[in-house]
């Protein structure tokens, strides 16, 4: 019973560790930028996973999702504790932001669900390819719309939320966006998993092995569907509003195709249905990232050359279709859960 | 009125003829191999760039060639050339990133993936070989203008349009009327049973590969006269767009292809005219999205029946 709990302690120590070297100084604020960038990407990748990797729809608009998220996320976070010419005074004093923050998250989780509608009720007929092109088009939709709605900046962007974590951090002197990302990351994954492999989300999976034979075995699929598209994005929502924080700043331009593209990437390079694949893809990709940047422009040719080299030799990704567990079973004396 | 609504009418026929050249390839390799070949729109990229080298070589830029060779001259060469190379890059990334996928019987998703790995290479890879400067296309034939009723056309726009209408044309009449096409038809209705009838399937997926790729290449040439400002990126956005026109369309139909393309064209150009050209995307994009809930394969598109 002990060992099962260990990998809870081994988060928490985890976590600890995290904010104690922070505190004495050895993760100065690149490290601390690199690493929540990395759980971002991670965040990402997982719940894109869903739906590209366990449902094998290809959906290739993520970065819409995340940029629902990311705006609705910062306007809740700079009416209530910044204000603004457009949306007047602060509504709430600085101090109340600690608690409210999760709230903020759970804003910029619920709206991008919703507007995962936009994708989930076309799918209930479209399939395949055609549905690809429907997720492209939202991506685009969103996109779009953002850069033409004024009162959010339009194409120039969105700005104050650097006040808000810079309040929080005035009141706890504690790394406050590396801990919420780590528990973003950690929530993720969980939920993900649980979701997956209860026996509600089996549905998931039958989808994708047939979907017309899933639904005579009584699978509602549009449920299971709508339920998996409001699922992942939202969470890619999630991964919108801490990014929206971390950074301090919004623009369209961040959230273009190719941000999409690199979390198609990450899905696939990890394997499709296998979360421990994309949490190592995400992290693999992000180090690439950063230690290629000396290569400046040729970057962007490296690392699609890298991946193209990996595909040849290992069409599956990384992981294949196995979680970590599989390859080393033993690991599975340290969780409780399947 | 009348006249601005015919000016609009070119405009969009002329934007239309573009994504109906590049839809047209999407639709060929897709049609066959069941593939979204995402370098697509980077291949038309690369295809205005070779036209660029191509015709700035016969102007004599480069001190091959004596200069002084008359516009239409090294348009005539230019054309061939170029769809001729860009048809080569098409078929060197079938032949080195895509064929060792399927011979391994990878996922198709993978294989999409490779393809979007495979357009950022194009684009950063221009980048990073000729650097951050936008190159201007030469003018090789004297823009004329026509009037049609109140409207002004130029020879160039003509020529993209008259093009495509032949483009469509040709492929239409390769694809139902000749043996290759019969091959092609066949590959994408069961590519396991095509090389037990003695079918080769490489050669024909090279064909389809090569027609698609040059299609790009020649859409290539003409988007460059008629806007003669290359940048790397220039094909991305056009790509994107062109594959979303082509499914609209209803993937797998070169008619389908053909009409999305101009579809998106004449959606994006009522929009800008009407709105304003900020919301061209959101609108024009909303529309094709409520045309695929309401068929939701395409206009053309059949719906596959699948046996469980």
């Amino acid at each position: 019973m002990s060992l099962r709990l260990t990998t809870p302690t081994a988060l928490c120590a985890l976590l600890l560790g995290l904010v104690g070297l922070t505190q004495i100084g050895i993760l100065g604020q690149y490290e601390q930028t690199f690493l929540c960038t990395m759980g971002i990407y991670m965040i990402l990748a997982a719940s894109l996973n869903l739906v590209n990797g366990y449902m094998g729809e290809f959906s290739c608009g993520h970065a819409g999702f995340m940029a629902v998220g990311a705006y609705t996320a910062s306007i809740v976070g700079v009416i209530l504790f910044v204000g603004d010419p457009n949306f007047g005074p602060a509504l709430l004093p600085m101090e109340l932001a600690p608690l409210a923050f999760p709230v903020i998250l759970a804003a910029g989780f619920a709206s991008a669900a919703v507007v995962g509608l936009l994708v989930a009720i076309p799918s209930f007929k479209t399939r395949g390819d055609y549905l690809a092109v429907i997720t492209l088009a939202a991506g685009y939709i969103v996109k779009s719309a953002l850069e033409n709605i004024e009162v959010v900046g339009g194409p120039r962007g969105f700005m104050g939320m650097k006040k808000v974590t810079l309040g929080i951090e005035e009141t706890f002197a504690v790394p406050w966006m590396l801990i919420w990302i780590f528990i973003g990351v950690v929530l993720t994954v969980w939920l993900l998993r649980r979701f997956v492999y209860s026996t509600y989300g089996k549905g998931v999976m039958a989808i994708h092995q047939d979907e017309v034979a899933a639904e005579i075995m009584s699978v509602n699929t549009n449920h299971m569907k709508l339920v998996a598209f409001m699922l992942s994005s939202g969470l890619a929502g999630l991964a919108g509003g801490l990014y929206a924080y971390l950074i301090g700043f919004v623009n369209p331009a961040s959230f273009t195709i190719l941000r999409s593209t690199e979390c198609l990437v990450m899905v696939y390079m990890g394997g499709m249905g296998s979360l421990t694949g994309s949490i190592l893809a995400a992290g693999i990709f992000t180090i690439m990232l950063e230690f290629l940047k000396p290569l400046e422009q040729l970057k962007w040719v490296a690392i699609p050359m890298l991946l193209i080299l990996l595909m040849q030799f290992r069409p599956e990704g990384i992981m294949g279709n196995r979680e970590l567990s599989d390859v080393f079973p033993k690991l599975k004396r340290f969780y409780r859960f399947k | 009125m009348l006249e601005t609504i015919i000016q609009q009418g070119i405009n969009a026929l002329q934007l239309g003829s573009y994504y109906s050249l590049i839809a047209l390839g999407y639709c060929l390799v897709y049609g066959v191999l069941l593939l979204i070949n995402f370098a697509h729109g980077d291949i038309f990229m690369v295809g205005a760039y070779i036209a660029f080298f191509c015709a700035t070589a016969f102007l004599g830029k480069f001190g091959y060639i004596d200069p002084g060779m008359p516009g239409w001259i090294v348009l005539a060469l230019t054309v061939p050339l170029t769809m001729l190379l860009t048809s080569g890059v098409g078929v060197f990334i079938e032949r080195v990133a895509y064929r060792p996928l399927r011979l391994k019987g990878a996922n198709r998703l993978y294989v999409v993936i490779t393809a979007l790995m495979m357009g950022i290479v194009l684009e950063y890879g221009n980048l990073a070989m000729l650097g951050a400067s936008r190159k201007s296309f030469p003018t090789l034939v004297p823009r004329t203008i026509f009037e049609i009723g109140g409207a002004t056309v130029t020879s160039l726009k003509l020529a993209a349009i008259v093009t495509s209408f032949l483009v469509f044309g040709l492929l239409q009449w390769i694809v139902t009327r000749t043996k290759l096409g019969m091959a092609m038809r066949a590959v994408s209705y069961d590519k396991f049973a095509v090389p037990l009838m003695g079918i080769p399937l490489d050669i024909i997926i090279v064909f389809t590969f090569f027609l698609g790729s040059s299609m790009a290449g020649l859409a290539g040439l003409l988007y460059a006269m008629n806007f003669p400002v290359l940048d790397p990126f220039m094909g991305a956005l056009v790509g994107w767009k062109a594959f979303i026109a082509a499914v609209v369309g209803g993937i797998g139909d070169i008619r389908g292809a053909f009409i999305g393309g101009f579809l998106l064209a004449f959606l994006e150009v009522t929009v800008a005219a009407t709105f304003s050209s900020e919301l061209r995307d959101l609108i024009s994009f909303t529309i094709l999205l409520g045309i695929l809930s309401w068929k939701p394969t395409g206009l053309f598109g059949k719906p596959r029946t699948t046996k469980i």
